[in-house]
């Protein structure tokens, strides 16, 4: 990696920007398994195993799936956060292989959040 | 080889084969051969979908339409419609039954609702391990400032106006920790990172270095221009191998990029950054036993003064901050401390982040504006009790420097000082909540437990006072106790804080002070009556079944170890004392709360004092 000047760190968040804005960056989907050592401790590794058979399974190339520390409630954890293109956020907690290939399925492939398995919907406040 | 337009995903799911898979994928492969498709379309036959009831089904990619109910018969009009004209065959299409979505949005749920993010800001939302993805969310554009357009006086003053205090326990204000070390005069100079993070039941600092290693680079790198040290050490404990294998992986990637080294954003501006293992004892997390640590030695403190700001690291100039207060930096320095001011209190500004666990429901990670009432956090953002049907008795803050807060006081304002009061600290941000079923005689020994182990046996009152507290209330919880004990341990308690060297011993007795003050009754039931009333101290308790509220079920019954309990069907179940073993697995076990904890050795449920009246009436 080259060197980088401030000029380098606007342009790489306007870069990132656009992918995290999905659609921009031809994804149609986000899929972030939280893994911190709560979070794998609980099982996230099976999960996220579980979620990359099947993204390899169902042949889509238009999700992401990406890794972050904890998402703060560990009583709950394995957690993992889906986001459709042009939707809210949801959360899913106390996963195991057969919740995640079900989101997967009717969530990130069929676009209708799993009820059943849902935290909470939205974002955090941040500032 | 021709490009594929569309990905045709078809259930071959045991539900799915059963109602026509199959033929149906025969029948449309047959179609999109007749219509010239075949190379541009490809059929991929998936696991099951989960829909079996609406079967066959399959999903179209890219558009992501979804078709049930498949037939031969309609294969042709679908192929038609969709893959010839492009447009979805409505009549296959799934409609979804009408329903609201239940989901809870962020603000519907009190553990998200209460919570306000600036150290944890990027917590679940970017890739620890990409450098791109930290910067995204704003990460160096703080250090590209510091270094750049302000002097080590603009930093210091931005950091001193936030009133940020020292996230390690202490609370020592940061931008006056950062002034004097850069009026010191030295050759070289250190700045340190803390993530020694030692606190029973706390991981607030494993969590940040985990989820968002660069946000505590980019605050060391802008404590590092502040005051004009140009090499940095984080020391992390060992036993955060995740945390350290993303911390390293940062650094390396900082190195890579220009933004650790020589010339650090064409700035002029050199920083070399390293990581120091720790090796587990708890007295390294305290500044001068942590500096003599890295230097090779044993971990030990020494008197201060002279200060780590004037004597430090290799006997150099250094400032040691906490890895919260390290995450925090950059925000500060980018929207400025008029804005920090803006959650907090006067004289505790900002947010802190606090590792909630013990009995409580959401046991995990929370960040809330400082001020914001203790209730609040257990009962709102905790979620109150794990076990519903208990009740709350205390909340311990600040692990074994810290103290426990009962009911009466858990309507405070969570700040510096409102806790201070109360014979607790803030501490680093451990809360560990605990029921009514907890006994505060043991839990206090817990604590001195863990600090006469940790006391790195410097100061005689730390080495030999923790540890003749320790065998006092291990005999209190024996059944040795005797008259007078809890004076001795108050007495103790003074000498140990007055005459110890480092934080360490001055606040090893805390958490027998604060159990005394809140619970002395237990200790006087423990001494006196030989009565734990929780049950947990098995010299003091015998367990009886209420025969009124007891429903005969067996539950406890088949749980006893011993076969201590008798019973049948219908007929109110007894303990035989004699056999009992005060395991309490009986206790656990009864859904219906009938069995009740007496003294030692006492015979009769008649005989528990507070139950004498009620019980007996009931069994005439």
């Amino acid at each position: 990696m080259t060197r980088l000047t401030i000029e380098d760190l606007k342009k790489i968040k306007e870069k990132q920007k656009s992918t995290f804005a999905l659609r921009e960056g031809g994804y149609r989907a986000k899929i972030t398994v939280h893994m911190g050592t709560c979070g794998i401790a609980a099982g996230a590794r099976e999960v996220m195993t579980t979620l990359l058979d099947e993204i390899t399974k169902a042949h889509v190339e238009d999700v992401i799936t990406t890794t972050s520390g904890c998402a703060g409630l560990c009583a709950r954890e394995p957690m993992v956060t889906v986001e459709i293109y042009n939707k809210a956020p949801v959360k899913y907690g106390d996963l195991n292989s057969e919740k995640m290939q079900e989101i997967f399925k009717e969530h990130v492939l069929g676009g209708n959040p799993v009820e059943k398995y849902a935290l909470v919907i939205g974002s955090e406040t941040t500032y | 080889m021709e490009q594929i337009r569309a990905n045709l995903l078809m259930c071959a799911g045991t539900g799915c084969v059963a109602s026509g898979t199959p033929k149906v994928k025969a029948a449309l492969q047959e179609e999109l051969e007749k219509k010239g498709l075949a190379n541009e379309i490809k059929i991929v036959l998936t696991g099951c979908n989960g829909f079996c009831a609406e079967g066959p089904v399959m999903l179209v990619y890219p558009e992501g339409i979804f078709y049930q109910k498949l037939t031969v018969d309609e294969i042709p009009k679908l192929v038609e419609e969709h893959f010839l004209k492009g447009r979805p065959y409505q009549k296959l299409l799934y409609t979804e039954p009408e329903k609201k979505l239940s989901i809870p949005k962020m603000n519907e749920i009190p553990f998200f609702k209460h919570q306000v993010l600036r150290v944890l800001r990027n917590k679940g939302l970017i890739d620890p391990e990409s450098l791109d993805e930290y910067i995204a969310r704003d990460g160096y554009l703080a250090a590209a400032k510091a270094l750049t357009e302000m002097t080590s006086a603009d930093i210091i003053k931005v950091m001193k106006d936030s009133g940020i205090r020292g996230r390690g326990g202490a609370g020592f204000p940061t931008g006056l920790k950062w002034e004097f070390a850069s009026k010191s005069q030295a050759d070289q100079k250190y700045m340190l990172c803390n993530g020694d993070e030692g606190d029973p039941g706390a991981f607030m600092d494993r969590s940040v270095m985990e989820a968002d290693p660069h946000s505590v680079i980019e605050g060391m790198i802008i404590g590092a221009k502040a005051i004009g040290a140009s090499k940095g050490v984080i020391y992390v404990r060992a036993e955060y191998p995740l945390a350290v294998k993303r911390l390293q992986l940062a650094i390396d990637k900082c190195y890579e990029s220009g933004l650790l080294g020589q010339n650090i954003l064409n700035s002029g501006f050199t920083f070399d950054l390293e990581i120091y293992l720790g090796a587990g004892a708890f007295v390294c997390g305290e500044e001068t036993a942590l500096m003599r640590s890295i230097e090779g030695k044993r971990g030990m403190p020494r008197p201060r003064p002279p200060f780590p700001a004037h004597k430090g690291l290799w006997d150099k100039p250094s400032v040691l901050n906490n890895v919260e207060t390290l995450a925090q930096v950059a925000p500060i320095i980018l929207h400025g401390a008029d804005w920090y001011k803006t959650l907090g209190t006067e004289k505790s500004t900002g947010t802190k982040v606090f590792a909630l666990t013990g009995d409580i429901k959401n046991v995990g990670l929370v960040e809330v504006p400082m001020g914001i009432p203790l209730r609040t956090i257990i009962y709102d953002i905790g979620g109150g009790m794990k076990n519903k049907k208990k009740k709350f008795k205390s909340v311990q803050m600040g692990g074994p420097s810290g103290g426990c807060i009962p009911e009466s006081h858990i309507d405070i304002p969570v700040t510096y000082e409102d806790v201070v009061k109360t014979g607790a600290i803030m501490g680093s941000g451990g809360m560990v909540v605990m029921d009514e079923d907890t006994c505060m005689v043991s839990t206090a020994k817990f604590f001195l437990e863990f600090t006469a182990d940790e006391s790195c046996g410097k100061c005689t009152p730390c080495r030999v006072g923790t540890r003749v507290m320790l065998d006092m209330l291990t005999d209190i919880t024996e059944g040795k106790g005797r008259d007078g004990d809890i004076e001795t341990l108050q007495d103790l308690s003074r000498d140990i804080i007055a005459t110890s060297l480092c934080g360490l011993g001055q606040t090893a007795p805390n958490p027998v002070l604060s159990t005394i003050r809140y619970f002395q009754d237990e200790y006087e039931s423990h001494i006196e009556e030989r009565w734990c009333k929780a049950g947990i101290c098995r010299n003091l308790c015998s367990f009886h079944i209420n025969e009124e509220l007891c429903k005969a079920c067996g539950a406890c019954l088949r749980a006893c170890p011993q076969k201590a309990i008798v019973g049948e069907k219908k007929v109110p179940h007894r303990i035989i004392q004699e056999l009992c073993i005060q395991c309490r697995t009986c206790y656990d076990t009864c859904k219906f709360g009938s069995i009740k904890i007496g003294p030692a050795g006492c015979k009769d449920i008649k005989d528990i004092p507070e139950l004498a009246g009620k019980v007996e009436g009931a069994k005439e």
